[in-house]
């Protein structure tokens, strides 16, 4: 590959001192790999002996060497020098202005994407898997738009955002168990729940600032976590506890009515369909999402969301120019743990019951990689990330057990290639039509 | 509160804030010299623990009996490998961020972690591993008079003191007394002006890498031979706990990491031993809490001045 693009833009052949820096480079990238791969990948522990399987090591050794060298000559050649010039100088702009008549094409792409998404469960009726997994998505693409207020606007590093997810789905099961709340109250009142301790959450670390602040969020959720899993007089620790399905207007999804109603296909004269109860979820829940984004779009027209994003990029300058920091970031925090709290709610009631191994740091590492990889501060950003991230999955299923590998491996890249996401940001403008003027 | 439970409270707690301020060395001096959390650096403990138990398994398979040239090879296996580890990371994951935003290495940091974890989960299993009890015995100390009143330090305890002790002077010799240590220190202070100096600061990070992982590794070592058994999954709260402890030593101060391990530990067996088993992690998280919320800059830290 190397030899090709050099020729073709008229670079001489490596000549033999590289020849030699390339080997050694090489010799040194096999012996590290050797010694890295080698023990952990080579000699599998089974009790107290142990399975050599020398392959393995070997291929990876053989795999990261070749693939150095590939990507050293790679970079020796023009074409590639050239582009990652240009890449670079792309990056380094600041997000880029959205003009009127683009936005109107993309109204028309969103428009019909949202009524894909939306008819999408409609005509796999019969597939509870298709439905299952749209929903989960969906939730994604909810948890995802909430982070993003704190991490992607706000600039605040929240590791512990898995915290008000459990809080919500925890509110329902609680809640239904002690209170006999339904899904519906709990929709309406986890928010406000959620809100009150992102608030008390917020207030708390005020003080600290960039990688201390996604430290002791990351703690907060731990705690949280570990106070679900051993409190098990309230929540049944780490058995759980059961959380109720939605209903509609008092008519339940299920085949006979638990509460000794009608259910809800009785009442419409239709026949029973298991997967009734998940529908209803993903239409409520889509209308959820729909309204979250609209408001967190005219968020960012307005005062509070160009507060969050000077603040983002300046706390100092924020300060001096009259911003309250103290507003702004508990407005974030209270923002994004509100949302976190209603994708609790759904995420019980679509799973039926709640356990503390679903809200792990691995949770909020998932919705941070989705903001991540969905490019910080960008609303079609995180929605596409969040689908691609859970269904990805789903259709490579050989390849499930890979899914956290390759996250990391992501993470990492992506850090180092396109720190601002694979979509990059817009930022909204107010723009004066021609005739105006 | 008997006499003795508190003895051997204590002797616990010490112990284990040894390891964590072995642990702790390695945030501290990272963030000392570039000013970011190795969020993998748990997880390189973990590396640790699992390399000790294939050297131990395949030093058994290869017939070495005498006890001390198992545990001596062991470790210097252990530390070979893991510093390459640290070395490696550092290269891959870290450099090619150097000068981004903060919260840029942070997040690359955690995907290193996620990776870690997930490739020793898919190499080794899931399942958790053990290894052959060594070392077994214990000093017993006897308070009063009762059959059942004395406390104990186990030999492999006793171990743990001895090596992290001498493992932590050695370091300060190091950092204290050698050019090299000289020219850590320099990158810590003023990272360009060392540069202007003629100090090759990239290279220095790395050796600042190199050594965070050495020392993690001779925990992950000790406390192998200490439970005996590992997961995939343990560097997450060993390295939050470990951290707690940089920054409540003082992040940044060698001294501050085994001050603040030690400190953590004591705190951390005494609760489990009067108050409650079941929430010493969250103890120990809310600890963490207070101190960054409270006091960032730690006992012996210098508190940080904002710049504008």
């Amino acid at each position: 590959m190397s030899e090709l693009h050099s020729s073709s833009h008229n670079q001489a052949a490596p000549s033999t001192s590289q020849w030699r820096v390339l080997l050694r480079d090489a010799f040194f990238t096999f012996i590290l790999a050797w010694i890295v791969f080698g023990p952990i990948t080579g000699l599998q522990l089974a009790g107290l002996e142990f399975i050599p399987n020398w392959q393995r090591p070997l291929l990876l050794a053989i795999t990261v060497t070749l693939g150095r060298l590939l990507f050293l000559s790679a970079l020796n050649t023009s074409w590639l020098k050239e582009r990652l010039a240009r890449s670079a100088a792309k990056e380094s702009r600041a997000a880029t202005v959205q003009s009127a008549q683009e936005w109107r094409k993309w109204l028309v792409v969103s428009a019909v994407a949202a009524l894909v998404a939306f008819v999408l469960p409609f005509v796999f009726v019969d597939n509870s898997y298709v439905i299952k997994s749209l929903l989960l998505a969906m939730i994604y693409v909810l948890l995802g738009l909430g982070l993003n207020i704190v991490v992607g606007l706000a600039g605040l590093l929240d590791l512990g955002f898995v915290a008000f997810y459990a809080v919500g789905a925890y509110f329902l099961a609680l809640g239904a168990q002690y209170w006999g709340l339904g899904f519906w109250s709990a929709l309406a009142l986890s928010p406000l729940l959620a809100a009150a301790l992102g608030g008390l959450l917020g207030f708390t670390v005020l003080r600290t600032h960039g990688d201390y602040l996604a430290i002791v969020t990351l703690g907060f959720g731990e705690i949280i976590r570990l106070v679900l899993t051993n409190w098990l007089s309230l929540t049944g620790g780490p058995n759980g506890m059961p959380a109720p399905a939605p209903t509609l207007f008092g008519l339940e999804f299920s085949r006979v009515s638990k509460f000794g109603g009608t259910p809800f296909h009785e009442f419409m004269g239709w026949s029973y369909n298991p997967n009734m109860k998940f529908l209803f979820l993903y239409v409520v829940l889509f209308l959820v999402v729909a309204l979250m984004i609209a408001w967190v779009y005219r968020l960012r027209l307005m005062p509070m969301g160009r507060a969050w994003e000077a603040l983002r990029e300046d706390e100092v300058a924020c300060r001096s120019l009259g911003i309250n920091p103290v507003v702004v970031k508990l407005s974030a925090f209270m923002m994004g743990a509100m949302t976190g709290g209603l994708a609790g709610v759904f995420f019980a009631s679509y799973q039926g019951f709640v356990n503390p191994t679903s809200f792990t740091f691995f949770e909020s590492a998932l919705i941070l990689a989705i903001v991540v990889l969905g490019g910080l501060g960008s609303i079609v950003g995180v929605i596409v990330a969040a689908f691609v991230l859970t269904l990805l999955p789903e259709l490579l299923r050989e390849f499930a057990d890979y899914r956290i590998l390759a996250f990391g491996i992501l993470m990492v890249l992506m850090m180092i290639w396109r720190p601002r996401g694979l979509i990059r940001t817009r930022r909204p403008v107010f723009t004066i039509p021609e005739s105006k003027l | 509160m008997d006499g003795h439970i508190f003895a051997q409270q204590l002797v616990n707690g010490l112990v284990l804030g040894m390891i964590y301020g072995l642990i702790a060395v390695g945030y501290s001096m990272v963030y000392g010299v570039i000013g970011m959390i190795n969020f993998a650096h748990g997880d390189v403990y973990m590396v640790s623990a699992y390399i000790t138990g294939i050297t131990l398994s395949v030093l058994a398979f290869m017939g070495v009996q005498v006890v001390l040239w198992t545990l001596i090879i062991a470790l210097l296996v252990v530390m070979l490998v893991t510093g390459v580890y640290g070395w490696v990371i550092e290269r891959v994951a870290y450099r090619p961020l150097r000068g981004s935003p903060k919260l840029t290495p942070l997040i690359s940091a955690i995907g290193v972690s996620l990776f870690l974890q997930a490739y020793v989960q898919l190499s080794q299993g899931p399942n958790p591993q053990g290894i052959k009890p060594m070392l077994s015995g214990a000093f017993r100390f006897w308070f009063g008079s009762g059959e059942e009143q004395f406390f104990q330090i186990t030999y492999i305890q006793t171990l743990i003191v001895l090596v992290a002790m001498a493992s932590m002077l050695g370091l300060a010799y190091l950092i204290g007394y050698t050019s090299l240590g000289r020219s850590c220190r320099a990158t810590q202070q003023d990272p360009k002006m060392a540069t202007l100096l003629g100090i090759d600061t990239n290279r220095i990070i790395s050796t600042v890498f190199v050594i965070g992982a050495v020392s993690a590794s001779i925990a992950g070592f000790l406390v192998t031979l200490n439970y005996g058994s590992f997961d995939f999954y343990i560097g997450f709260v060993v390295g939050v706990k470990a951290f707690t402890a940089a920054v409540l030593g003082g992040i940044g101060s060698l001294p501050g990491a085994l001050l603040g391990g030690v400190l953590l530990g004591l705190l951390e067996s005494l609760f489990s031993g009067y108050i409650s088993t079941d929430y010493k992690d969250a103890f120990s998280f809310s600890v963490l809490i207070l101190v960054l919320v409270f006091k960032p800059s730690g006992l012996l830290g210098r508190p940080a001045v904002e710049k504008v």
